[in-house]
């Protein structure tokens, strides 16, 4: 194949901007000796493309030529086999520089110029090769262990001085989500929120995706807002995690208020969930409901002495579900089990999102965000909501690979509840 | 200064299968040590009645493959390239090579540590170009590294079977713009490449060449080759050489045959810095 034939070749997929790169360096009397074109075919053949972005050709026989290549292959693995074929017919990789790294001269705060992470797939070079880095959460900075050859996102509050932290960008990689394969509910629907959306099909694929994540062995996480109990879908919920379909609930202290309060005097901000009407006193149900839990000693206090007989707080209880209630400035009570200080419900949030597959955002904007920012993008997010910008809001601030669904959530839990409830009998 | 031929070889007195680096050794396959010297005498014989100049390194106990000189390094008008052996259990003979050179007055050149090396094993002179197999145990880096070094021009072709692990196996050059080789030992892009630089280029077939027959030295217009290869003795014949063919069974039993035994230290035939030295005496 000529020079310019596999140039041509190469042009597609070496103008795509996905997957990863890492420049390549042959020099000698490559064109003689047909390493130059065997490198190219080489990049070709084993699913890569190229760029040559530096060729110099020698002018006399004896005078080496030199080309520089950048070499795009779809995964860092595929990446690395194909690099480590070319060093083998002479190349040798351009770029050997390791991420430089500064001690943290202050606490709580980077050092200058540090590396601000997203939540894709990220790598660091550490004496000379790649390494992943743990922890993957967007917005913040990179820890990185030499000695050990282990890196981690680290929250700015959580920066101790000496911390050695990655600055600037030589030496890490960012690896792109791969696009998914399969024709689910990520494959055939982008992050577009829309109303118009076939609800059935939607719905399966979520019920899907929630089964697929506890077959390989990951957690379920619902992220929840007061909404469900309002529109009487907290029995959908419970039975949910009565199921064992849900691992990890993030809420803040309304939703388990609201819980509490049906489960204790059948209302809801109190609105009767049987009757729909508001009851005389009613609206003193949840305080009440707040003062009876606080009075025990807390949720799973009240469980234990048979305070609290049903509804979400109950099932979580009882099946072990990992909670975080999270606190706000608004919050009545609150319940003893939400955390009032913000940092530290963010970081009960980060551990316990660890082996989180699949998260199902319903009816909360300020959650639904605080959870976005922790998750790594290769976790699946579906978002559902009657109003169109809480999804677009937890896309706009980067967790792009979101789902929306705009729907009612009564309807949505109810029918998601069946079709888990089907398949596992 | 003497027009002799020069060439280094190593008596086998501690020669024999030790261990398994390519696909010949096979450590029941065990060597008779008699015949291995009869054979290597006959070899040293044959180069000295052509008028070679033989040198010798002094064998040393547990180094079985020192015989194999022609892996010692790569000469270079005064320039010694030594060598960096691929397998650790030739790792040993490096210093023993690099001590001769230094003592017979060669500039001794180290190259990087990272980069494998097995010297005229994998480099050979044809005209003023080296061409240079790499794969099994030398790299292509290490051979970009001494065109760099040696400011002349190296061919990196790559060798594609086990059994021809060294391009001394499979390519042979005899004069500038002439050489020996075995097509089925390199890929396409090599193929290639020794097609459009060598002007007679001369086929063996696969039979002949797994006779070693490639492993061929060169004096003058004669070929020393291993026994078993009549069809190329008769196209050498044909082209105005003469051939003496050599039992060197002991040796094959390792995978190497009379080139691999000898370390040409005036220039290969085929060198043009060689003739050109040759010239400078007149």
């Amino acid at each position: 194949m000529a020079l310019d034939q596999r140039a041509a070749d190469a042009k597609g997929p070496a103008q795509d901007s996905t997957g990863v790169v890492e420049e390549v360096e042959v020099q000698g009397h490559i064109v003689d000796s047909l390493l130059l074109p065997k490198i190219l075919d080489r990049i070709l053949h084993m699913g890569g493309s190229f760029e040559i972005r530096e060729c110099r050709i020698g002018s006399r026989r004896v005078d080496p030529s030199y080309a520089r290549i950048a070499v795009r292959a779809q995964s860092p693995v595929e990446l690395d086999a194909i690099v480590g074929d070319l060093v083998e017919h002479g190349a040798t990789p351009v770029d050997p520089e390791d991420a430089a790294v500064v001690p943290a001269d202050i606490g709580g705060a980077f050092p200058e110029n540090f590396y601000s992470t997203t939540n894709q797939h990220t790598q660091v070079r550490v004496s000379g090769r790649w390494i992943d880095v743990a922890d993957q959460e967007m917005d913040c900075g990179i820890a990185l262990d030499v000695k050990a050859r282990s890196a981690r996102c680290v929250a700015m509050t959580d920066v101790e001085i000496g911390m050695p932290i990655v600055v600037g960008h030589a030496g890490v990689r960012v690896v792109p989500a791969e696009r998914p394969r399969d024709l689910g509910l990520f494959g055939f629907m982008s992050s577009n929120v829309s109303s118009e959306k076939p609800k059935a099909i939607s719905l399966k694929s979520v019920a899907d995706s929630i089964r697929a994540t506890r077959a390989e062995g990951k957690k379920v996480l619902l992220v929840g807002g007061p909404a469900i109990v309002h529109t009487g879908s907290a029995e959908h919920v419970a039975e949910l995690i009565r199921e064992g379909w849900v691992q990890v609930l993030f809420a803040g202290n309304a939703l388990a208020t609201h819980d509490i309060e049906q489960a204790l005097f059948g209302t809801s901000l109190g609105v009767s969930l049987v009757h729909g009407e508001a009851l005389e006193h009613g609206h003193e149900h949840h305080l009440r409901a707040i003062n009876t839990i606080r009075r025990v000693g807390g949720i799973k206090a009240a469980v234990e002495k048979g305070v609290l007989n049903s509804g979400i707080m109950y099932e979580s209880v009882k099946a072990g579900v990992d909670v975080v209630l999270a606190g706000s400035i608004r919050d009545d009570g609150p319940l003893p089990e939400v955390i009032t200080d913000t940092l530290l419900a963010q970081k009960r949030m980060r551990s316990a999102i660890r082996e989180v597959g699949f998260a199902l955002c319903i009816a909360t904007a300020l959650h639904s965000i605080a959870t976005g920012n922790l998750l790594p993008a290769w976790v699946k997010v579906v978002c559902v909501d009657i109003n169109p910008a809480t999804v677009t809001k937890l896309s706009d601030r980067g967790t792009f690979q979101t789902v929306g669904l705009v729907t009612d959530v009564e309807p949505f839990l109810r029918s998601l509840a069946t079709e888990l409830a089907d398949v596992a009998s | 200064m003497s027009r002799s031929p020069r060439i280094l070889m190593c008596p086998p007195d501690y020669y024999g299968i030790e261990y398994e680096i390519n696909p010949w050794m096979n450590r029941e396959n065990a060597t008779d040590p008699t015949a291995s010297v009869w054979q290597w005498w006959a070899l040293h014989d044959a180069l000295r009645d052509l008028g070679v100049e033989i040198e010798t390194l002094e064998p040393v106990p547990g180094l079985p493959d020192l015989v194999f000189t022609a892996n010692a390094g790569l000469v270079f008008h005064n320039t010694f390239v030594v060598s960096r052996f691929r397998h650790g259990v030739r790792q040993g003979e490096a210093p023993h090579f690099e001590r001769w050179a230094r003592r017979h007055g060669f500039d001794v050149v180290d190259m990087p540590p990272h980069l494998h090396f097995e010297g005229a094993g994998d480099a050979l002179f044809c005209g003023s170009t080296l061409f240079a197999g790499y794969r099994y145990r030398s790299d292509a880096g290490a051979h970009q590294w001494i065109g760099t070094q040696l400011g002349v021009e190296v061919l990196p072709v790559e060798l594609v079977d086990p059994r021809f692990y060294h391009l001394d196996t499979c390519f042979c050059p005899l004069a500038e713009g002439a050489a020996l080789y075995y097509p089925g030992a390199f890929d396409d892009y090599g193929r290639s490449v020794l097609r459009d630089r060598i002007e007679t280029l001369i086929e063996v077939e696969a039979e002949e060449a797994v006779s070693f027959s490639c492993n061929a030295v060169v004096v003058g217009r004669s070929v020393l080759l291993n026994e078993g290869a009549p069809k190329l003795a008769r196209i050498l014949r044909g082209i105005g050489f003469t051939t003496t063919p050599l039992r060197l069974t002991e040796f094959i039993k390792a995978g190497g045959s009379a080139k691999c035994l000898t370390l040409r230290l005036d220039g290969e035939e085929a060198a043009s810095w060689s003739h050109a030295e040759a010239l400078a005496v007149h």
